[in-house]
Parts: C-alpha cells; sequence; structure tokens
C-alpha cells in the first residue's frame, strides 16, 4: 500500500530543520560548524520547495531544488576556502576572533 | 547669446586653466585673468548697449531661452534687467580683482586654484541670469563646491573645519530651498496641468497663504543662510576669516549678494501676502543682525573675523531695506549691494595684504603702521569711512536711501536701525586704530604697496568715491526692475486679497 | 558772481587733493604754499563774492549755484547746490579769514613735524567740509559737510598717532559726535516724511503750514536736530569729547574746536529756526542746556591747570552762551557772539600754542610765569584775547556780544530772571578764570625758561586776531548806546527779530550788573592769584572745598559716569562674547550628530554572530508584524 505523506507534515519537518539551523548558526562558534548549518537551512529550504511542488503537481519545486543544490555547492566551496585562509590566518576557527571590521 | 558667452567664457577659461596648470606654474593666473577680463568687457558692452533703453523699454534688457529637458518642464533660460546688470557688472569687476590679488599668494596646485575660482565665478554669474528654478538651483550649487575646495585647500591654519562649516550650512539651506522649488513645481502643475520650472510661469501660481508660508520658508531659509541674517550667520566668521584673500573677497563680495539677489528676484514677488506678513520679525531680524554683528566686531582680534562681523552688520541693512517694500528703500539695498561688495572686499584685500607681510591676523600684534605704510594707511582709512557710512563714499548714499525708506514703513525700527550708525564708528575706528595708530609693536620691514596692489586698490577708492558723489546711474539702471517689483507685489498683494474675500 | 560760488569751497579741496596725493614729493615750502595758499585764495574769493552780494543784493537775499544733482529716488531729491546768504556769508567770512590766518601761523608752527604735508592735507579737507556745511542748501549736503568735518577732526586730534592717547582721543571724539549725527539722521527721516524735501529754504518758508505749533512731530523733530548740534558743539550732555581734543596741534584746537566745528551747532539751529520757533518746548530746552553748559563749564575752567584745558572748557561755555541766546529766541545775538569769539578764542588757542612751544611743551599754567616781559608780543594779544573773553565793559569786543546775551537772557519772550542769573555767574566766573589764566602765565616768577620766540609768520596772525578781538564788536552797539545795529540789520533777511516780553526793565542797569560781574570777577583771580596766594592754600585744606574742586575738576563725572554706563557694558557684552554664543547652537547640532553616531557604531561590534542575532530577530519582528497587521 503506498501511503503518502501530506505536504504539510513534511513543510513542518523543514521548518524544523530550518530552525534547527538557524539556531545552529547563532549558538555555534566554530565556523565550520556554522556552515554546516546554514547547508541545513539551504537543505531545509529546499525540502519545503520539493514538498510543495508535491502538493501543487509542478515541477517548479523539484526545479527550485536543483537551483538550490547548485547554489549551495557553491557557496560552499567558496566558503570553504575562505575558513581555510582565516585558519591560516588567525590559527583558530573561532568566529568571535574575527571582529576587525568594528566601529 | 551674450549671457551664455558670459558663462561659458568663464568655463573654458577655468579647463584651461587647470591643463595650463599641469605644465606651467604661472600660466592658469594669465588664463584667470584673461578670462575675467573678456567676461569684464563683455559685461561693459552689454550695459553701454542696453542703458539707454533701460528707462522706458520695459525692464528685461535681454534674454536667452532654450528647451533642455523638457519632460520636465527645464528650460535653460537667462535673462538680465537692471538689478542682474549691476550684479554681474560687480561680478566681474571682482573677479578681476580676486584673479590680481591671488597673484603671489598662491603657489600651489596653481591650475586647480584658478579652476575653482573661475567656477564660482560662472555659478555666480549664473544664479544672477537663471530664469527656471532648476538652472537656479543648478548654479547655486555650482558656486558651492569649488569654494568649498578654495576655503579647504588654500586656507589658513582652521580651514578644513571653516570648510566643512560653510559647505553644511550652505547646502543644507539649499536642499531647503530645493525643496520648496519641487513644492512649487508641484503646486503649478497641479493647478494649471502645466509642469514647469520656468520662473514667469511659476511667479504667476496661486498659492493658499498656508502653503505660501512653508514654500516662501524653504527659500527664505537658503537665502537667509547665505545673506546672512542673524542666527543663521555664525558661518561666515569661519569661512572669511579661513579663506584666502580672493576667497574672502569673493565671499564677501559675491556670495553674500547672491542671498539678496534670491530674495529680490524670488521671495517678494513669488509670495508677495507672505512677505508683507512676515515684514515687521523680519525686519527686526535685520536690526538684530546689525546690532548684533556690530557689537561682535569689537571684540574680535583677528582682523578678517572683524570684518567678517562688520558684513552680518552691513547685510541686516539689505534684509531691514527689503523687507521695507519701498521704493527708497529697495534702491537704497540695490546701492549698498554694489557699495558693500566693494568696500568690505577692499578691507578683506587689505587684512590679506597685511597678512602677507606681517605673517598674522592678530590685531594686537599690529600699531602704528601708518608710518612704513602711509599708502595703504590712506586707503585703509577710506574704506573704514566707507564702512561707517561717510557721506561723500557709496555706502552712505545706501545706508541712507534704506533707513529713509524704512523710515515710512516703520519708524522704531529705523532708530534701531540708526543706532548700527554709533556701532559702525565704533568698529572702523578699532580697525583704523588697532592697525595704523599707536606705537608699532612689531619691528618687521613692512613695504608699502606694490604696483599690482596699488592698481587694485585704487580701482577700489575710484568705484566708491565715484558712486558716493554720482550714484545716479547706478539708481536709474536699478529703477525699472524696483519700480516693477513693486508694482507687481502691489497687484498681486490687492489680487489675492480680492480672492480671500470671494471665499 | 554767483558763479564763482562754487570756488570758495573748491579751492580748499584742491589744495587737500594736491598734497594727499602728491606731497611726499613737494617740498617744505610748496607744501605750506599750497597749504595756506588755497585758503588764503578762497578768503580772496569770499570777499569778492561777498562784497558783490552785500553790494548789490539779489533777489531774495540768495545767492545759489547748483553743481549737479546728486541722487534722486522717487520723491526724494538731493542735489550739489551751493546758496549764499548773509548767515552763510558771515559764516564763511569767519571760516576762511580765520581759516587763512591759522594756516599762516600752522606753516611756521608745524615747521619741524615729519608729517607737514599731512597735516595741511587735512586741515585744507576741513576747511572745505566746513564750507560745505555752511554753504549747503540742503539738509543732506549739509549732513556731508558734517560728517566730513568729523572725519578731518578725527584725523588732526590724533595727528600724532604714534601716542596711543592721541588716538584714543579721537576716537571719542568721533564716537560721542556720531551720537548726535544718529540722532539728526532720524530728525533729518522726520524732516523728509512731513515736508517732503530737505531743502532748507523751502523747510523755513513753509514750516508753519507743514508743522502744528508745539505739537509732538515738530518738538521730536526739533530736539532731534538739536542733538546733532549738540553733539557737534560739545554742550550737555555730549560735552566730554572737547578737553580731551586738545591733544591735537594748537592751530587745531583754534580753528575746529574753537572758531569753527563747534559752531556747527549753533550755525543749525539758526539756519533752522523756522523749525525750532514753532516748539516751545524745544527752545526751552536749549535755553536751559546753554544755560546748564555754561555754568558747568565755567565752574570746571577755574579748577584746570592744562592751559589748553582751561580754554577747552571755556569754548564749551561760551557755546553755551550761544545756544543760550538761540533758546531765547535772540538769534542775532547768538551769531554775534559767534563771531566775535571766534575771533578771540582762535588767538587765545593760537598764542597758547606759541607760549607751549616756547617753553618746550609745558602745559601747566603752574609751571608757566613771568612771560610778560619775555614774550611781549604775545603778552599784548593774549591780553586783548583775554579781555574779550572775560567781557571787559567798553574796551573789548566780547563785552558787546556777552552783554546782549545777558541781555536778551532776560527781556526776550523765551527769556526768564533764572536764566540771567545763570548768565550772569557765567559772566563772573568767566573773568575769574581768565584773570586767573593770565595771571598764572605772564605774572609772577617764570618757572620755566623760555626758549625760542616766536618768528613773524606767528605774531602777524596774533595781533591781526587781536585787533579784531578789540574792535570786532563795535558793528553791533546795545540800544541805549545809540542805534548803530549793523550787525543784526546785516543778518535781518535771514533771522527774524527777537521777540521781547511786554515789560522790560532798563538796560543801564543790566549792563552796570553786567559790567560788575566781569570786574568782580576780574577782582576774584587778581585776589586770590596775585594779591594773596596765601589765601588760595587755606581754601585747598578745606575737605569739602577740595572734594569739590575735584569734582569740577573732573569734569563733573561725565566722562566717568559714561565709561561705567555705556564703554564698559559695551565691552563686557562684546567680550564675553567673542566666540558668538549663537554659534553654539550649531556646533550643539554638530555635537549631537557626533554623539549619535558614537551611539550608533557601537552596533558595528564586527562580531558576526551579533549580526545574525540581529537578522533574525529582525525577521521575526518583521514577520510578526506582518502577519498581525
Amino acid at each position: 500500500m503506498k501511503t503518502t505523506v501530506s505536504a504539510e507534515v513534511v513543510v513542518l519537518l523543514a521548518g524544523l530543520l530550518f530552525a534547527l539551523g538557524i539556531v545552529g548558526v547563532i549558538i555555534r562558534k566554530n565556523i565550520i560548524f556554522m556552515l554546516l548549518s546554514v547547508e541545513i537551512m539551504l537543505n531545509a529550504s529546499g525540502l519545503a520547495f520539493v514538498a510543495a511542488g508535491s502538493r501543487w503537481g509542478q515541477p517548479d519545486g523539484q526545479v527550485m531544488f536543483v537551483f538550490i543544490l547548485a547554489m549551495a555547492a557553491a557557496e560552499v566551496s567558496i566558503g570553504l576556502a575562505l575558513i581555510l585562509q582565516i585558519y591560516h590566518q588567525h590559527k583558530s576557527l573561532d568566529i568571535d576572533n574575527l571582529k576587525e571590521m568594528n566601529g | 547669446m551674450m549671457l551664455v558667452l558670459l558663462i561659458t567664457v568663464l568655463m573654458v577659461g577655468a579647463v584651461a586653466a587647470v591643463v595650463a596648470g599641469e605644465w606651467n606654474r604661472y600660466l592658469p593666473r594669465w588664463i584667470a585673468l584673461l578670462a575675467s577680463a573678456a567676461g569684464l568687457l563683455l559685461v561693459t558692452l552689454l550695459w553701454a548697449n542696453t542703458s539707454p533703453h533701460s528707462v522706458t523699454d520695459g525692464q528685461w534688457l535681454m534674454d536667452f531661452r532654450k528647451e533642455w529637458i523638457p519632460s520636465f518642464g527645464i528650460t535653460f533660460h537667462l535673462a538680465v534687467d537692471g538689478l542682474s546688470l549691476l550684479l554681474l557688472a560687480l561680478t566681474f569687476f571682482l573677479g578681476v580683482l580676486a584673479v590680481l590679488c591671488s597673484w603671489d599668494e598662491i603657489r600651489e596646485r596653481t591650475g586647480f586654484y584658478y579652476f575653482n575660482l573661475l567656477w564660482i565665478l560662472a555659478g555666480v554669474a549664473g544664479v544672477f541670469m537663471a530664469m527656471d528654478m532648476f538652472l537656479f538651483y543648478f548654479f547655486w550649487e555650482v558656486m558651492l563646491i569649488p569654494m568649498y575646495f578654495l576655503i579647504g585647500i588654500w586656507g589658513s591654519e582652521n580651514r578644513v573645519y571653516a570648510a566643512y562649516k560653510f559647505f553644511i550650512f550652505t547646502q543644507a539651506s539649499g536642499l531647503l530651498m530645493f525643496l520648496a522649488i519641487l513644492g512649487l513645481y508641484f503646486i503649478h502643475g497641479r493647478d494649471t496641468g502645466i509642469y514647469t520650472f520656468g520662473y514667469f510661469e511659476l511667479i504667476e501660481t496661486v498659492i493658499p497663504f498656508k502653503t505660501a508660508f512653508w514654500l516662501m520658508s524653504g527659500f527664505m531659509i537658503a537665502f537667509a543662510v547665505k545673506l546672512p541674517v542673524f542666527p543663521f550667520h555664525t558661518w561666515l566668521p569661519d569661512a572669511h576669516g579661513e579663506a584666502p584673500t580672493a576667497g574672502s573677497l569673493i565671499l564677501a563680495g559675491l556670495l553674500l549678494k547672491t542671498g539678496a539677489y534670491g530674495m529680490l528676484r524670488f521671495v517678494v514677488p513669488m509670495f508677495p501676502e507672505v512677505v508683507t506678513d512676515v515684514a515687521v520679525p523680519a525686519m527686526v531680524l535685520g536690526v538684530a543682525g546689525i546690532v548684533y554683528g556690530a557689537v561682535m566686531a569689537y571684540s574680535q582680534t583677528d582682523l578678517k573675523r572683524l570684518v567678517a562681523f562688520t558684513s552680518v552688520s552691513h547685510m541686516g541693512f539689505v534684509i531691514t531695506g527689503i523687507f521695507a517694500l519701498n521704493e527708497l528703500a529697495l534702491q537704497g539695498v540695490v546701492m549698498q549691494l554694489v557699495t558693500h561688495a566693494l568696500s568690505t572686499g577692499a578691507l578683506f584685500l587689505m587684512a590679506g595684504m597685511i597678512k602677507e607681510r606681517l605673517h598674522t591676523r592678530d590685531i594686537g600684534q599690529m600699531g602704528g603702521l601708518w608710518g612704513p605704510m602711509p599708502q595703504m594707511g590712506t586707503i585703509g582709512l577710506v574704506f573704514a569711512m566707507a564702512s561707517l557710512g561717510l557721506p561723500g563714499l557709496g555706502n552712505f548714499v545706501a545706508e541712507f536711501l534704506i533707513l529713509l525708506g524704512v523710515f515710512q514703513a516703520q519708524p522704531w525700527i529705523t532708530v534701531a536701525a540708526a543706532s548700527g550708525l554709533i556701532f559702525s564708528a565704533v568698529y572702523s575706528l578699532r580697525i583704523v586704530g588697532k592697525i595704523f595708530l599707536g606705537p608699532r609693536r612689531t619691528m618687521e620691514a613692512v613695504p608699502d604697496f606694490s604696483f599690482r596692489e596699488m592698481l587694485i586698490m585704487a580701482a577700489l577708492t575710484v568705484s566708491v568715491v565715484w558712486l558716493g558723489l554720482f550714484p545716479q546711474p547706478v539708481i536709474n539702471t536699478a529703477r525699472p526692475a524696483i519700480t516693477e517689483l513693486i508694482r507687481f507685489m502691489d497687484v498681486h498683494s490687492a489680487a489675492s486679497h480680492h480672492q480671500s474675500y470671494v471665499k | 558772481m554767483d558763479k564763482y560760488l562754487w570756488l570758495i569751497p573748491a579751492l580748499p579741496l584742491g589744495g587737500f587733493l594736491i598734497l594727499a596725493l602728491a606731497g611726499k614729493q613737494l617740498s617744505r615750502s610748496s607744501v605750506a604754499i599750497v597749504g595756506a595758499g588755497s585758503i588764503c585764495l578762497s578768503a580772496l574769493v569770499t570777499f569778492v563774492v561777498g562784497g558783490a552780494f552785500l553790494a548789490g543784493m539779489p533777489a531774495n537775499a540768495v545767492y545759489t549755484q547748483t553743481l549737479w544733482t546728486w541722487f534722486e529716488v522717487g520723491a526724494f531729491s538731493a542735489k550739489i547746490t551751493l546758496s549764499l546768504d548773509v548767515l552763510s556769508l558771515l559764516f564763511i567770512f569767519v571760516i576762511t579769514f580765520i581759516g587763512a590766518l591759522i594756516h599762516i601761523y600752522s606753516t611756521a608752527f608745524m615747521e619741524a613735524d615729519r608729517d607737514y604735508a599731512r597735516f595741511f592735507a587735512s586741515m585744507n579737507l576741513f576747511v572745505f567740509s566746513m564750507l560745505v556745511l555752511v554753504l549747503a542748501d540742503n539738509l543732506l549736503l549739509m549732513y556731508l559737510g558734517w560728517e566730513g568735518v568729523g572725519l578731518c577732526s578725527y584725523l588732526l586730534i590724533g595727528f600724532w598717532y604714534e601716542q596711543q592717547a592721541n588716538g584714543n582721543a579721537a576716537r571719542k571724539a568721533f564716537t560721542v559726535t556720531r551720537i548726535g549725527d544718529a540722532a539728526m539722521a532720524i530728525g533729518l527721516f522726520m524732516v523728509f516724511q512731513q515736508a517732503g524735501t530737505l531743502v532748507m529754504s523751502d523747510i523755513g518758508a513753509n514750516a508753519s503750514t507743514i508743522w502744528q505749533p508745539n505739537s509732538t512731530v515738530v518738538t521730536v523733530t526739533a530736539l532731534l536736530l538739536l542733538a546733532g548740534g549738540l553733539g557737534k558743539s560739545a554742550q550737555l550732555p555730549l560735552q566730554t569729547w572737547l578737553p580731551d581734543a586738545m591733544a591735537g596741534p594748537s592751530p587745531v584746537s583754534a580753528l575746529i574746536h574753537a572758531a569753527t566745528m563747534v559752531t556747527a551747532g549753533v550755525y543749525l539751529v539758526a539756519r533752522m529756526h523756522a523749525i525750532f520757533a514753532l516748539s516751545e518746548t524745544a527752545r526751552l530746552v536749549i535755553a536751559v542746556i546753554g544755560a546748564a553748559t555754561l555754568l558747568l563749564a565755567g565752574l570746571t575752567a577755574l579748577t584746570q591747570y592744562d592751559i589748553k584745558r582751561v580754554l577747552a572748557y571755556s569754548t564749551i561755555s561760551q557755546i553755551g552762551y550761544m545756544f543760550l541766546a538761540l533758546g531765547v529766541g535772540a538769534w542775532t545775538a547768538a551769531i554775534f557772539h559767534f563771531m566775535v569769539h571766534a575771533f578771540f578764542k582762535a588767538l587765545l588757542f593760537l598764542a597758547a600754542g606759541t607760549i607751549i612751544e616756547s617753553l618746550h611743551h609745558e602745559h601747566n599754567m603752574f609751571k608757566m610765569g613771568g612771560l610778560k616781559d619775555k614774550m611781549p608780543v604775545v603778552f599784548w594779544t593774549f591780553l586783548a584775547g583775554a579781555l574779550s573773553l572775560a567781557a571787559v565793559p567798553l574796551i573789548s569786543a566780547g563785552f558787546y556780544s556777552k552783554d546782549q546775551i545777558l541781555w536778551y537772557s532776560w527781556t526776550a519772550n523765551g527769556g526768564s530772571p533764572v536764566l540771567w542769573m545763570v548768565a550772569l555767574s557765567g559772566a563772573l566766573i568767566t573773568a575769574a578764570y581768565t584773570t586767573r589764566m593770565m595771571i598764572l602765565t605772564f605774572w609772577g616768577e617764570a618757572h620755566t625758561p623760555v626758549g625760542h620766540l616766536p618768528g613773524r609768520r606767528i605774531t602777524m596772525p596774533l595781533i591781526v586776531l587781536a585787533v579784531f578781538s578789540i574792535f570786532a564788536g563795535f558793528v553791533e552797539l546795545p540800544h541805549n548806546f545809540g542805534h548803530f545795529t549793523l550787525f543784526s540789520d546785516l543778518l535781518h533777511p535771514v533771522l527774524p527779530e527777537t521777540v521781547m516780553r511786554a515789560e522790560i526793565p532798563s538796560e543801564w542797569l543790566f549792563q552796570l550788573l553786567a559790567a560788575l560781574a566781569t570786574l568782580g570777577g576780574v577782582f576774584l583771580g587778581y585776589h586770590y592769584y596775585y594779591q594773596q596766594p596765601a589765601r588760595l592754600e587755606s581754601l585747598r585744606r578745606n575737605a569739602m572745598l577740595a572734594s569739590l574742586h575735584r569734582f569740577w575738576f573732573l569734569g563733573w563725572g561725565f566722562d566717568a559716569l559714561y565709561d561705567r554706563l555705556l564703554v564698559k557694558p559695551f565691552i563686557f557684552i562684546s567680550k564675553i562674547n567673542k566666540s558668538d554664543v549663537t554659534d553654539r547652537l550649531y556646533t550643539g547640532i554638530a555635537a549631537a550628530t557626533g554623539e549619535m553616531y558614537k551611539l550608533l557604531s557601537r552596533t558595528q561590534s564586527g562580531s558576526l554572530r551579533w549580526y545574525i542575532m540581529g537578522l533574525v530577530v529582525g525577521a521575526i519582528l518583521i514577520l510578526g508584524i506582518q502577519i498581525m497587521l
């Protein structure tokens, strides 16, 4: 028997994941973990798009998810490159050390 | 065409100067002299060609109009009447003197300096000729930025503060004026369906009193800061004090007059009802300026700041005269604009010359300079006497006409303003006494006038004495504009009164 | 002949221009010739034009010459027009004639001075301005001359500018007279508003139709015009500048501060008598001021030890007599006294100058003495002037003019016994201080040795002036001496007859009393300074008298009063506001902006986590508001 998951539940899951992602970004001090949390937020929003696409029967949801995937990949590669550079300069991955652009 | 030529000659000369400055340090000043002298020649030709007609043919002497941005209703419209002709002549005359007095004083970046100088003059000339509100605002801003550079780069010790202060005061008030212009634009457009910035169209706009008050305030704030009117004057001492000599000359001689011109050309004809309503408070502010400026002038120890405060005092006479709204006072105002530019300009030039010799502006370190510099002493005395309104010099005619006119309107305000006569004697004699009389305080060698300086001061002295004894040509040139202004005011005040009755 | 009217002021103006522009290049003698010559020529032209005027009296007793239109706006028109009538003729005669004598004197007196050309340039400019003042046909041109003489007075008082005190005295003179001038300007505005013109003859002719007699308007107008006169003529309350003006060279004191500029006020009131005639209050004020001034100044003159200051206060006092005469309506008497006073006061100042020079700049009379034999010419001429000043009966010109004023101060319609008493006491005091001055200077032992004696260029003017000081009075004899009233007849076209009271006491009695007052004063001076100087010592030791003496010496405290009331507060306010209190508003705005900047820049902490927090909280808030609204 095919069990269809209702869109509302999936969106709920997406929302929860998003919230988890936000909390992770805010709370975490390690840059890599912040990046991971951002990834979780991105994937959560992608999930929400897929769920909506399935709900309305449109392929647009899947299309948007592919967009998000591509964008996330690009962003992660640049982000990791930046993190490497930061580690090289500050010898630590603590985000509280990066306070120079203040005042 | 000649009108556009007046402005372009200056602008082209400016660009040529800054380009030439890259190769040769001395070339820009010659180019600047050439450009401003050419402009002076053009204006003289203009005056000579138009003066026989000025009395009979109506107000406007020359006109130039071209569409600029039709979709917004902006035209490139220049026009000259007696009032603007006088001020244009003053502009170019002082322009030549400004170039001459910066001859030796400016040594670094001379190309850029003369560029700024000529652009200021172009802006001033444009302000006096613009008949489109957008164009007027454009030239208003053109005057501003080169002046900021002039003060900020070639000024004295506190120049950056003074330049900033000047800029912010003038810019902020200018922006309020722009809002008022836009307001006028939209009201006119809404009422007549034609959206235009043209002066001749906008002065016909009928504006309800409340809105008119705010619009007038927008204009007035810009002109009040420029003139300057009493509480808005504090930028003046700093700007005048720290600017280079030519900067002070142009500031006192021309920029201040643009404020008065704006009031006469825009505020009074566009908002006649409101103007009549606020006339008395405005005159009171004028008297406050007269007294305040004079009292302040007395205690200053920096010569240029002292002369700057005397400017505040003299301009108090101007605004009191404008708001008396009768022919005597308005003619006096026109005379005051011309003669004050000459006499205060001369005092600033003298201060600059003394600074070049003694390297200080502190009058406490001056004294007894009549001995080594009798020529400067005599000329200084002449202009101090002009400042206090000695009959036989131009400023007397101006102040007398203003006071006589104000007396017809408000006798008690005249009594208060006449105290300015006493105070002006106090500060003028202080200037002469502290600089030229008494024992010598420094024993530096102080040469008297060089040939170039003598030329400049002689030109100014002759002008001020000539205007004192033969002021009638100036009065005649301005007469059509003044009578037209009064007639316009009477017609429109009466018309609006009718309207309010009908409502 | 009226075509040559312009030459009279033009010649001194020409002299000024030549000396101002080229003075440094010319030799001493050239400067002297130009400087003194221009005035002499002007005097010559005055004689010729004046003679022609008197001989063939023109239509309305006036010569006019319009030079050009000064300026004209709307209903207002001012022309440069010179007009000569008998009154101005008298004044220009005094100005050019005495002026010429003083200039000749100065060519020798100022010989050693470095700034010879500047002196004569300023003196010529002064004579020009004064001539314009009295020849002007309208009030505005007169105002030009009025201010012009003020300027020249400033230049000449502060002539030796290296001493700070001289510059201060010059500044004081200019400022105090400016106060009067500002009031006069307002008076001019009122006149124009009422009369529609500033031409003096038109105003005079139509005065009774323009103004209501004794209305507030005409009284205020008259008082404002008077204020200008009070300033220039150094009368109460604007008299404080004249004693300090003695810092200038003696010829300056003689010309400006004795004979001419200080009489400008008298000229003004006489010229505008039509306005003053319409206001009883104004006339009363003039008379009272005149009387008060003559008394105050006389008493002060009695205490001074600087010979020039005695003469200065004496001038203030004598002009007080002129104002008193004007106030009671004795117009011609005032002008008569002006003319006589010009002669003897100029003489006294010139002689005093010579004495001071010969005694190596000694001004203190108590250090002079014994000059009677050492400087005989100066002595005899000074005596002539002193006799006139003291109004010694019958033999001096001063007697005839002062006696007339004394007579009218009671018997004229505006006169009163009180005024007469004051004037009489003034005469006694005048005689007293004059005698004191003579005795201290010329008799007794010589405290200071005499240097070089004056040459001919100095003594000749003194002698001429001395002759006039004695004989000039004979042009107008009192009524009980015979009806020789040449002077008042001459002035008849211009000045009205003095209106007398109904009951007039005997003129002989008055003359006797006047003579007694003079002789009494002379005796007092003689007694205390020559006969028994010891009695003076005992008076000095009296504490009350000493403090009174001190009070009078300080000019009745006016200087101190003005200093405390006007000068110090002005300087105080000016100084505490030096950095401009209104600027605080704008620097306040700038400071507030700075504070806000500091506050807001704290949000730029640089910490990424705070930024994220901000984003999230902001997003939640906006979404929340969206959902709610």
